[in-house]
């Protein structure tokens, strides 16, 4: 048997995932090896902030795959709840954001204000835009399982999910851990 | 009785999955400690080894990796090994002051680690 259409499609899409993020981080990291002065830029970022982040991405993911699960068991309502859950820690981890990014930019520290900071903002940023997509995808998935119905979806924005939260374990100690 | 075989099988899965989630947890507090010590092996292995940990863990257990067809994980890999060989032809470049016919004009500035304290 292969793979159903609808799991094969999200994998696709994450292969596509890993070049575009692979190639940003991989831009990243030479670079932050050929100028270690941009040790002085990244001492500014928060760690307990991004720490925070990364401890409410991983809880997602938890309720994520527990959504999985009681799809899997054909428990529509409960999947469609802990969708809900998950939808609910993509906007703690969004809000947290916000405020880093204002205290960030009432600082001086813009997009433009160097080459470290231009890759923070262009791999945070691109990052965030992917947890919106996951919410707005996941609420509508959220919504039919309810009604029992397309409750393999569940799945499969679960692990569109999972990879999201992949790219956020490495963003973690490059933007914020190596100073 | 066979629901309730399902019930405790799938109450066991859920278990997992929050051991799982304790494990992450526990690497992530790991993985901001040990670099705070400020010795560069410790800080390699706490914050960039551990990374890799926990992105294994997820991928297996979260998305299933472990459990998916193999042709599904040769095409991850294909990917990573794509970045791979996009490091490899393009850092010796980036990461070098000159080469046969240019050198690098911009001065780097000198590193202050303690800037902004």
């Amino acid at each position: 048997m292969g793979v159903p259409t609808g799991r094969l499609a999200v994998w696709w899409v994450l292969a596509s995932e890993i070049v575009i993020f692979g190639g940003l981080l991989g831009a990243y990291i030479m670079h932050r090896i050929g100028h270690p002065a941009w040790a002085d830029q990244a001492i500014h970022t928060n760690v307990w902030a991004g720490g925070f982040n990364t401890l409410v991405l991983l809880s997602s993911s938890l309720s994520a795959v527990l959504a999985h699960q009681a799809a899997e068991r054909g428990n529509g309502r409960r999947a469609a709840n802990l969708l809900l859950l998950t939808v609910a820690g993509g906007g703690v981890f969004l809000v947290v954001k916000a405020f880093e990014w204002t205290h960030e930019i009432q600082a001086g520290f813009t997009i433009t204000s160097n080459l470290f900071w231009s890759f923070y903002y262009t791999a945070a940023g691109l990052h965030a835009m992917h947890v919106i997509a996951g919410m707005i995808v996941m609420l509508i998935v959220s919504a039919a399982a309810r009604r029992n119905e397309h409750l393999h979806r569940v799945e499969n924005i679960g692990i569109y999910w999972h990879f999201v939260d992949i790219v956020w374990i490495f963003l973690f100690p490059l933007l914020y851990i190596a100073k | 009785m066979a629901e309730h075989a399902a019930h405790a099988h799938a109450g066991h899965h859920d278990d997992r999955y929050v051991k799982i989630w304790a494990m992450l947890c526990v690497l992530l507090v790991v993985s901001i400690i040990g670099p705070m010590f400020g010795v560069r092996v410790v800080t390699l292995v706490t914050a960039f080894g551990i990374a890799l940990v926990k992105a294994y863990l997820v991928a297996k257990h979260f998305m299933h990796l472990n459990i998916e067809k193999r042709w599904v994980i040769y095409i991850l890999v294909v990917m990573l090994a794509f970045m791979a060989v996009f490091f490899g032809g393009i850092s010796p470049d980036v990461m070098t002051d000159g080469g046969a016919q240019w050198h690098k004009t911009y001065v780097e500035p000198p590193v202050h680690p303690e800037a902004g304290h």
